[in-house]
């Protein structure tokens, strides 16, 4: 942990607290089962923004908290313990777009609305399966914008769109033109395909450079949620371990699985020192931050992916009911690895800012 | 006025600082800037040049080769934050320490915590100027990670124990001046039955043979004991509390190795960048990559492992000085350090092929040499100071609440 001012410190207690208390797995299990339209918990998400999370990264002056990414990472954090469904980091993406290119006026359009909880929004980017922010074919002709997204998170009922073009992000609100299609991932939560058939679009100012900026902060979150789930899985590995008896034995004495979770332990510490470097780098404006981004996200990963794994193997079969936690993370665990870049795409980028 | 002369004023930090800087600018010969011979430990002590004495001595005498030590034993006396001061303005003027060893990292504060009065004033003030080294006398050949199992007896004789038996892995037995060592003097009970004694090495009886590793060097030594006396007053706390001062001493070992952690984060900066050497023996394809893409991602993941490891030291060194204690990050420093520094070597070797693995003589570069000896001596991290088995059982028990097998 870097070292937390006062706020930060009681900002991710309140979080950690809430989460434990109202938002436990069981909650995305209900949203699961109940399946709204939204693919979230909505009053989870309405208690979120009273407690003023939808706009920690919004200027005071605009009604947020004015605190920066590694405030959002710690929230998302400890939302991501309990996989809360959420759109904050959606929200969150779209909401960097805005404060890096927006014009005053489409801030003050926007921004308050987001920081109240009002308007959920999403980063529209990706056409294809796989993050390929070189491959966008979208078009803007007049104001006009037509393309398709795909895998869009939150997609089913954001009421603001963060919309990359070829030359640029694009704002979109409102149904005009835009179809949605939900696409039903392993982890129930929302990805929509949306059809953009000549929407009104507004131009943000930046070129192609904003889209990279806005994803990779749109990455760094994810990587908060990404630790939180991590140490999650492998608190719950750990207890389970504690408690089975196998052989006469609680399965934590024997020494092959001891030092799995050793390894495993170790990888976490790598991975929160490079998630919240990738924060601090963000916050800091280094010039850095895709490097950063980049570590933190294969690592991220890479680890979560391994503990997910591992999380299933050291259960045993009860790990594979649906009655059990393991596989909710297992299955959000995979989706969440291919947002923004997965780690082979993220070495890739890595290896090249750094001369391979 | 200068900034920080005005800031000397008003803060005693600052004013420390001021003091530093002069202190420095008028010992450290600028000639030895960056030459540290931190290794000297493995590679045996080398002749000191005439700055090199004159640097040792006059960090002897001011005690800031053991910045925290209390100076009325020859210590630096300072705060932690002052020492951070001094190690900030020796980095920033390419100075090092020319205090070290085995007394410096892990007996001196031993020592300081658990020797008599008589045995502080003794022992320490000539740690502190460097001017005895001490080797450690723990694992024997039946003894290696399960140390406790010694069987080096010490038999009391009155005033003094008359000792017999065999040390292995004495780290630097040869050029050593004196030994702390386990010893057993209750063969009915394991930890209980260990003693912590104190040695001169050219006491009648102690014989010394280094070992010869696969690196070619030898810095580790077999040592016999045949019927060496041992005063009682050598005997640092009461009999049977040996394991406890052993462990704690242990302790010292880990951290000075995890600190090794900067340590070896100083080793990586100061080598050519990997891509630099690959690039060069490999070459790069059309778009500029290293050529072989197999082990382009395996560098590659390395680097990434590097700097999740420099990251991780930062974040555990920044924990240990706010208020939140000791880091969980430190217990798995040593293993993810050797890791690193035996992925790295492996590295250089398949980079360079055939001639990455040149023993000695003509037709190699000179840093490929010495890579290909630091290879084979970096297989020894792993093993000694706790073998990364050992560490991941006590991140197991420790950190994890893992049970012992019933």
């Amino acid at each position: 942990m870097p070292v937390l001012t006062e706020e930060q410190t009681m900002l991710r207690d309140m979080a950690r607290e809430w989460a434990d208390k109202e938002s436990p797995v069981t909650a995305l299990r209900r949203m699961r089962d109940a399946a709204p339209a939204e693919f979230y918990d909505a009053a989870a998400w309405r208690a979120q923004a009273e407690m003023g999370w939808a706009g920690i990264l919004i200027p005071e002056a605009q009604g947020g908290a004015g605190m920066g990414y590694l405030s959002l990472g710690l929230v998302l954090e400890q939302l991501g313990r309990n996989l809360a469904a959420t759109p904050l980091a959606a929200t969150a993406a779209a909401t960097s777009a805005l404060i890096l290119g927006g014009s005053e006026a489409q801030q003050a359009e926007w921004l308050p609305r987001i920081a109240a909880g009002d308007v959920v929004a999403a980063l529209a980017a990706d056409e294809g399966p796989r993050f390929a922010p070189e491959k966008i074919a979208t078009t803007v002709e007049a104001g006009r914008l037509s393309g398709t997204k795909a895998f869009v998170a939150e997609g089913d009922s954001a009421q603001l769109f963060v919309v990359a073009a070829i030359d640029g992000l694009y704002l979109v609100s409102g149904d005009e033109g835009v179809t949605r299609s939900p696409r039903k991932l392993t982890d129930s939560r929302s990805h929509a395909q949306l059809r953009f058939d000549g929407a009104p679009a507004e131009r943000l100012a930046g070129g192609t450079d904003l889209l990279t900026e806005v994803t990779d902060r749109a990455a760094a979150a994810l990587c908060a949620e990404m630790l939180g789930m991590a140490e999650a899985a492998f608190a719950q590995t750990n207890d389970y371990l504690k408690t089975r008896v196998q052989f006469g034995q609680v399965l934590a004495s024997f020494q092959a699985l001891q030092h799995r979770m050793a390894k495993m332990f170790t990888e976490l510490e790598l991975m929160r020192s490079v998630v919240e470097g990738a924060l601090e780098a963000i916050d800091s404006g280094r010039g850095d931050v895709r490097q950063e981004v980049s570590l933190a996200k294969a690592v991220a990963g890479e680890t979560l992916h391994l503990v997910s794994r591992e999380m299933i193997q050291l259960h045993g079969g009860i790990g594979m009911t649906d009655e059990h936690d393991a596989g909710f993370y297992l299955k959000r665990a995979r989706v969440i690895e291919a947002m923004w870049g997965n780690a082979a795409w993220h070495r890739e980028r890595f290896a090249r800012l750094n001369g391979y | 006025m200068a900034t920080a002369q005005i800031d000397a004023l008003t803060d005693p930090i600052e004013a420390f600082r001021l003091h530093v800087r002069e202190w420095l600018a008028a010992h450290f010969p600028p000639s030895l800037k960056g030459k540290d011979n931190a290794m000297s430990a493995v590679e045996g002590p080398h002749e000191n040049s005439p700055e090199e004495d004159s640097w040792q001595a006059a960090m002897g005498a001011k005690g800031w080769g053991v910045p925290t030590w209390p100076k009325e034993y020859g210590g630096g006396g300072l705060s932690r934050s002052e020492a951070r001061v001094l190690h900030e303005e020796m980095a920033r003027i390419g100075a090092w320490n020319p205090i070290g060893g085995m007394g410096v990292m892990m007996f001196g504060p031993t020592l300081l915590e658990y020797g008599s009065e008589a045995q502080k004033e003794e022992h320490i003030p000539a740690i502190a100027k460097g001017i005895v080294r001490w080797c450690q006398g723990y694992s024997e050949p039946g003894a290696g990670s399960d140390l406790a199992s010694l069987q080096m007896f010490a038999e009391d004789h009155g005033d003094h124990y008359l000792v017999n038996g065999q040390k292995t892995w004495t780290s630097g037995g040869q050029w050593a001046d004196k030994c702390f060592m386990l010893v057993r003097t209750d063969k009915t009970k394991k930890h209980e039955g260990i003693t912590f004694l104190l040695c001169d090495m050219d006491t009648p009886g102690v014989e010394v043979k280094p070992i010869r590793l696969i690196s070619g060097s030898s810095p580790f030594c077999e040592t016999f004991f045949t019927d060496v006396k041992v005063s009682k007053a050598n005997r640092v706390g009461e009999e049977g509390q040996g394991w406890t001062i052993g462990k704690r001493l242990l302790q010292h070992e880990r951290s000075s190795l995890s600190g090794g952690g900067s340590a070896a984060g100083r080793l990586f900066a100061a080598g050519a960048p990997l891509a630099q050497i690959a690039r060069k023996y490999i070459g790069v394809d059309e778009q500029g990559r290293i050529a072989d893409m197999d082990l382009r991602g395996r560098i590659v993941r390395h680097e990434m492992d590097l700097r999740a490891f420099l990251l991780t030291l930062r974040r555990a060194s920044l924990e240990a000085k706010s208020t939140q204690g000791p880091s969980a990050a430190t217990s798995i420093m040593k293993n993810v350090g050797a890791r690193i520094m035996q992925e790295r070597s492996e590295l250089l070797i398949e980079i360079r092929g055939l001639a990455g693995l040149g023993w000695e003589g003509e037709g190699f570069e000179a840093d490929a040499l010495k890579d290909v000896r630091s290879w084979l001596f970096g297989k020894a991290v792993s093993i000694y100071g706790g073998s990364s088995e050992i560490q991941n059982n006590v991140i197991a028990k420790r950190i994890l609440g893992m049970l012992d097998h019933q």
